[in-house]
């Protein structure tokens, strides 16, 4: 976070990085940002990521999906708490990040990061709950006992909320991993550091790498490529430009792509119930015939 | 590197002394520097038109390969269906090279390709350790071809190289080639257990004396396969061996390139050592088989603008 200038200690002008496959990577276009505070000062560069920066993060995604998928929901569950509990160890950086590039009281931004802590916790209980709510036994005429599982679509991209960077964030992108899905994440434009921040916590967490990626850079330039790559299986639009919002449901259209719209009214307040309606975005439901009786 | 003098390749293989001698003799290679050729023509930037033929060619140099114990005729066929028109789609893709397996499933991919344009290539020779008797490499090659195989993949006995009975390994490799018959020979050294790229000259020099139509890296199954400086030295070997003799001869590489980038690179070190002659199907190969399916992947992305997955081709 932004260092007070004094006369004994210049300021550290961070320019930070991406996070793509569990490392941290400059963008391949050697580009960055200049991340404004909230009141106008400079807070840090940030890493402009490009299509091949998007591309190579959904191929890390692709790569994370097969374990991460078929691990046991109970163990997913255990990984996404120990995030929170690693959140909960760094609030104070959080709480930091969150006054400077939202602008915000300490205590708003106290009881934001509290809440994202919570949300965290939340969703990483809900991982082994989710086959009996989305999923069941099916009556039918028949000999056959007939149950739906759901299962996770694949590799998500996330548009991240340009508001609340984090706990808009942390509530996009958690029920996308709570339910298996991999994925990549476009940070807030203009509100990047909570993300950063939320990508050395996965960085040292059991979270394999590859399994959530985290892009800064300019939205209207990484949305389409993520909405047209052939290998992404969902989109979540929360964030995006409703200007662009139609030409990006028209790009993810070419694979069938499962899409996750922008909130009708703009962007929505992330402080009350979250609901379980983004656990289940982001589920395919494999129906099963079993013989029974014959 | 300066060409070599025109060595009195004749005399070369006379006896084990004058072999040894002629090996010897060879320049030594100083690993540091071609590590540093290789990684300096490896970061050059490839631009569209170039990358579009590139993948083109790299398509049609690739010996699409299966060598599993599980293999089956099915997925023979299927191989077979892809190396003809790998992206079904596109009739404007060409076809691989080859397709590469083993002896006894030469006959079925020889049903499924007819007389077109597709090679069968066989590993022969107690393929890949080569630890068997000569009589019984013999009948494996002569199998190999009685069922029809164009190219046979012959591995070297690395025990004999190594231990110095360079003779021995030479006669061998004259000894298949003249049971291969009209077939090419294709020798892999096994470079991941020559240990030093010196070892690597002096084998592929053996291999090109002994007849070889091509040197090969790898058998795929030993790592490391093909690396970058080992496909230096390969060049530079079948180069200096064409500036003595005026013959040209082929590399194949061969195990652990799966990557369109990667291609890209290596025949960027192909026209840069060995020369433009060498960018073809004839003199150049890729043993590979996840390598076909990147490069389809980067042509579609190069044709429709959007990055494709691999969902969208078939597994092979």
């Amino acid at each position: 976070m932004p260092e007070r200038v004094t006369a004994s200690r210049a300021p550290v002008r961070k320019t930070y990085k991406l996070y793509i496959g569990g490392a941290f990577p400059r963008s391949e276009s050697a580009r960055s940002y200049v991340v404004d505070s909230a009141r106008g000062g400079f807070l840090a560069n940030a890493a402009q990521a490009s299509r091949k920066d998007a591309r190579d993060a959904v191929v890390a995604a692709r790569k994370a999906f097969g374990k991460w998928s078929q691990a046991t929901a109970y163990n997913r569950g255990q990984v996404l708490y120990r995030i929170a509990e690693m959140l909960e160890g760094r609030r104070a950086e959080f709480i930091d990040a969150v006054v400077a590039g939202e602008g915000v009281s300490a205590r708003t931004a106290r009881s934001t990061v509290d809440r994202a802590i919570d949300r965290w916790v939340w969703y990483a209980g809900w991982t082994d709950k989710i086959a009996q709510v989305f999923g069941g036994t099916n009556p039918v005429a028949g000999p056959y006992f007939d149950f739906s599982v759901p299962e996770p679509t694949g590799v998500v991209a996330v548009v991240a909320p340009q508001r609340s960077s984090l706990l808009g964030l942390v509530s996009v992108v958690a029920p996308v991993v709570a339910s298996g899905n991999t994925t990549v994440v476009v940070a807030s434009e203009r509100r990047p550091l909570p993300a950063i921040a939320l990508a050395e916590v996965l960085a040292t967490s059991d979270l394999p790498g590859g399994v959530i990626n985290l892009l800064t850079g300019i939205t209207t330039e990484l949305a389409p490529w993520l909405a047209s790559h052939m290998d992404v299986n969902a989109i979540d639009l929360t964030g995006a430009d409703p200007k662009q919002s139609t030409d990006l449901e028209r790009r993810s259209a070419d694979n069938i792509k499962r899409v996750l719209r922008a909130p009708a009214g703009g962007e929505p307040s992330w402080t009350g119930d979250p609901g379980v309606s983004r656990l289940g975005a982001f589920l395919e439901t494999k129906t099963v015939w079993h013989p029974m009786g014959i | 590197m300066t060409a070599l003098v025109t060595p009195p390749l004749a005399d070369a293989v006379r006896d084990e002394t004058s072999l040894r001698r002629f090996l010897a003799g060879l320049p030594g290679v100083d690993q540091v520097g071609a590590e540093g050729r290789a990684a300096g023509l490896f970061t050059r930037s490839i631009k569209k038109d170039a990358k579009l033929w590139a993948l083109d060619t790299a398509i049609s140099m690739i010996d699409l390969t299966t060598l599993e114990g599980a293999d089956t005729p099915g997925k023979i066929r299927s191989l077979c269906a892809k190396g003809l028109r790998p992206d079904p789609a596109d009739p404007s893709c060409p076809p691989v090279a080859a397709i590469c397996v083993y002896p006894d499933l030469v006959a079925e991919c020889r049903e499924h390709l007819g007389g077109g344009t597709v090679k069968i290539a066989s590993v022969a020779t107690a393929f890949p350790s080569g630890r068997a008797s000569m009589s019984t490499k013999l009948a494996d090659v002569g199998e190999a071809v009685a069922a029809g195989a164009d190219e046979i993949d012959m591995v070297i006995d690395r025990g004999a190289f190594l231990s110095g009975r360079y003779l021995q390994t030479y006669e061998e490799i004259v000894a298949i080639k003249e049971a291969s018959g009209a077939a090419h020979l294709k020798v892999i050294l096994e470079t991941g257990e020559l240990s030093t790229l010196d070892n690597v000259r002096r084998a592929s020099w053996l291999a090109l004396l002994a007849g070889a139509d091509f040197i090969k890296t790898s058998t795929g199954k030993v790592q490391p396969a093909a690396t970058p400086p080992v496909a230096v030295v390969m060049l530079e070997a079948v180069r200096d061996f064409a500036l003595s003799t005026g013959q040209h001869r082929g590399v194949k590489l061969a195990g652990g390139i799966r990557a369109a980038k990667d291609a890209i690179r290596y025949l960027v070190l192909v026209k840069e050592i060995a020369g433009d002659e060498w960018l073809t199907a004839d003199l150049f190969r890729f043993g590979a088989s996840g390598l076909l399916n990147d490069l389809l992947m980067q042509r579609t992305t190069q044709q429709t603008g959007v990055y494709s997955g691999p969902d969208y081709f078939t597994v092979d």
